[in-house]
């Protein structure tokens, strides 16, 4: 009771009305997916936001104790099917670590462009969906225009533009095709300029400002007791990223900034968003710089298929390809826990092994379903369109919520 | 595993902050310690959780403030209990640490809710797959499955395809 008095208070008057209970989706245009929110309201404000969540629920941790480690890669593709390439790169990078895998320079380069280039498409699609649901209709248009681009990018890579399972154990699924690092360049020298655009639109826009600022304030301390991982964390100034704190692949080869926002709203997040988009670009400038010519896959037969070629010319690199297939490969006993900075978060996965070809347990830490216990604090005693661009700001996938 | 094993496969700062100074202060209540791939492993008591983790939360070397994940494994075949594991990561000394605790069917854990608030949606996960209790969470109540489900789908005898009802007639047969 003393949450509503305090809430609905209007300059030292109480004003308590009935309280209202209003469900919110699962279909909603701006719940960014099925999510269920069940609002308890006295009158406009916000009492207590509860999340409801499951309605896309596939059990895919128990698919996982079922499938050869292999074959649980393009199960990935669909946790967040926003950021496909980095959900396969923080499975078979889990795997890799448990078998005590190492890939050659050039498939950890190649890793580190698509995963940058997925997580430029992912804040596109963010930052686009965002303004959609405050009324700025126009920036939606513009991120798609770039989005576009990326996934032109990913279709000359792997043929698909959604589901890409293109990361496979001990490296990619192919070399970069002719032209895609001139693509690619063309893409990472225009792009910072139609950043810029986008925050003409929307940064100094008097109605961006005040649908943001100031709304879903969430501080530094609760931000990490709630386990706020990624740009959100961020957006409050706790400058943790695990490309820099514990570099993985080879990030701690390029020269790039973790943004951090200052009062822990809703417009710091967006703008926390947008610099990672600068940096993402800066970094796969670097990296196209960098990169090495030799092989992408790693070179033991144990665990990885011969050569594409090889495969189509000589019989027994098509047996052993045919064997790794159907048998899978045997794992050491234990147990590994490896993440990776997704464009939402940290994305873990914790894989038990027991000796044989399948997984024993796997768990994945999914950055969405643990920020999502923020959006009751974030929009407690606000406004309920405040709801909007809090859920916004968090930028939950269900795919991934939901598992 | 051997004292001296541990102390071969980490590093000196790693060993004495990560295994040395918390075995110094619960010594009875660690019941194994192993490291894989360079991951430390505590094994402790049910019963001296909440403190374990609050110690290793507050005390200003170690800074266990971020909660990763709370999940459940089934290990009844080979241990006789389902574990209950714990992802700790520092963020200024970044290092990450992994506390379980073993718990038969039927009994419950303590929640860590009141340490770390995030516990929240992980414990009601695994309470959700595993039907594992955990004392004193606030709102423990299934997370995916619809509140009214049998059964618990992650445990090791559930079947792949569910149980056969109205809804799933490809499903097992109940016994």
């Amino acid at each position: 009771m003393e949450d509503i008095v305090s809430i609905a208070s209007n300059n030292g008057e109480d004003i308590i009305t009935k309280e209202v209970t209003l469900n919110m989706g699962p279909q909603h245009p701006s719940t960014h997916g099925v999510m269920h929110l069940v609002l308890r309201m006295q009158g406009e404000k916000i009492v207590k936001a509860e999340p409801d969540i499951g309605f896309l629920h596939r059990g895919m941790e128990k698919i996982a104790e079922n499938l050869l480690y292999s074959q649980f890669v393009p199960y990935t593709d669909r946790l967040d099917y926003l950021s496909s390439m980095t959900n396969n790169l923080s499975y078979v990078m889990a795997v890799e670590k448990l078998i005590g895998l190492d890939i050659p320079e050039r498939g950890k380069y190649i890793r580190v462009i698509t995963s940058e280039l997925s997580r430029i498409s992912s804040h596109l699609l963010a930052v686009g969906a965002w303004g959609l649901d405050l009324g700025a209709v126009t920036l939606v248009l513009y991120a798609f225009r770039e989005r576009e681009m990326i996934l032109d990018l990913f279709e000359m890579l792997c043929g698909a533009r959604l589901t890409y399972n293109y990361m496979k154990i001990g490296g990619v699924r192919g070399d970069l095709p002719s032209g895609f690092k001139e693509k690619c360049r063309d893409f990472v020298q225009i792009f910072p300029k139609r950043v810029d655009e986008y925050e003409q639109l929307l940064t100094g826009n008097r109605i961006w400002l005040q649908r943001n600022k100031g709304v879903g304030v969430i501080s530094a301390e609760d931000a990490v007791d709630l386990g706020l991982t990624g740009p959100s964390l961020r957006g409050s100034g706790v400058k943790w990223d695990i490309r820099k704190d514990t570099p993985y692949l080879v990030y701690d080869r390029f020269d790039f900034k973790v943004p951090a926002g200052g009062n822990g709203d809703c417009f710091d997040r967006y703008m926390v968003r947008v610099e990672e988009m600068r940096q993402a670009s800066r970094i796969i400038a670097q990296a196209l710089e960098q990169m090495p010519e030799g092989p992408v896959n790693a070179d033991v037969p144990e665990f990885v298929s011969p050569p594409r070629r090889d495969i189509t010319t000589n019989m027994e690199a098509l047996i052993h390809h045919f064997k790794l297939i159907s048998h899978g490969f045997k794992v050491p006993k234990g147990e590994v826990y490896s993440s990776i900075e997704a464009p939402k978060g940290e994305l873990g996965f914790y894989i038990v092994s027991d000796g044989s070809e399948r997984p024993f347990r796997v768990k994945i830490r999914a950055p969405s379903f643990v920020n999502l216990q923020s959006v009751d604090p974030m929009s407690r005693g606000a406004y309920f369109a405040d709801v909007v661009a809090v859920i916004s700001s968090l930028d939950p996938v269900f795919g991934e919520v939901d598992k | 595993m051997e004292e001296k094993d541990i102390e071969k496969e980490l590093p000196a700062p790693h060993y004495s902050l990560l295994v040395k100074k918390i075995k110094d202060r619960f010594g009875g209540a660690i019941l194994e310690t192993t490291v894989f791939r360079g991951e430390v492993t505590h094994v402790v008591e049910k019963g001296a959780l909440v403190e374990i983790c609050r110690f290793l939360k507050q005390e200003p070397d170690l800074q266990f403030k971020f909660l990763s994940d709370v999940l459940g494994v089934d290990c009844r075949k080979s241990l006789a209990c389902f574990e209950v594991v714990y992802h700790l990561y520092s963020i200024p000394n970044k290092n990450r640490l992994r506390i379980k605790v073993r718990v038969r069917e039927n009994e419950a854990v303590p929640s860590v809710t009141p340490v770390w608030r995030s516990a929240d949606f992980a414990e009601r996960e695994t309470f959700d797959m595993f039907g594992i209790v955990f004392n004193g969470h606030p709102n423990l109540k299934r997370i995916y499955m619809p509140l009214d489900w049998e059964g618990y789908p992650l445990r090791k005898d559930y079947p792949l395809t569910g149980y056969k009802d109205q809804y799933n007639p490809f499903g097992v047969e109940k016994v």
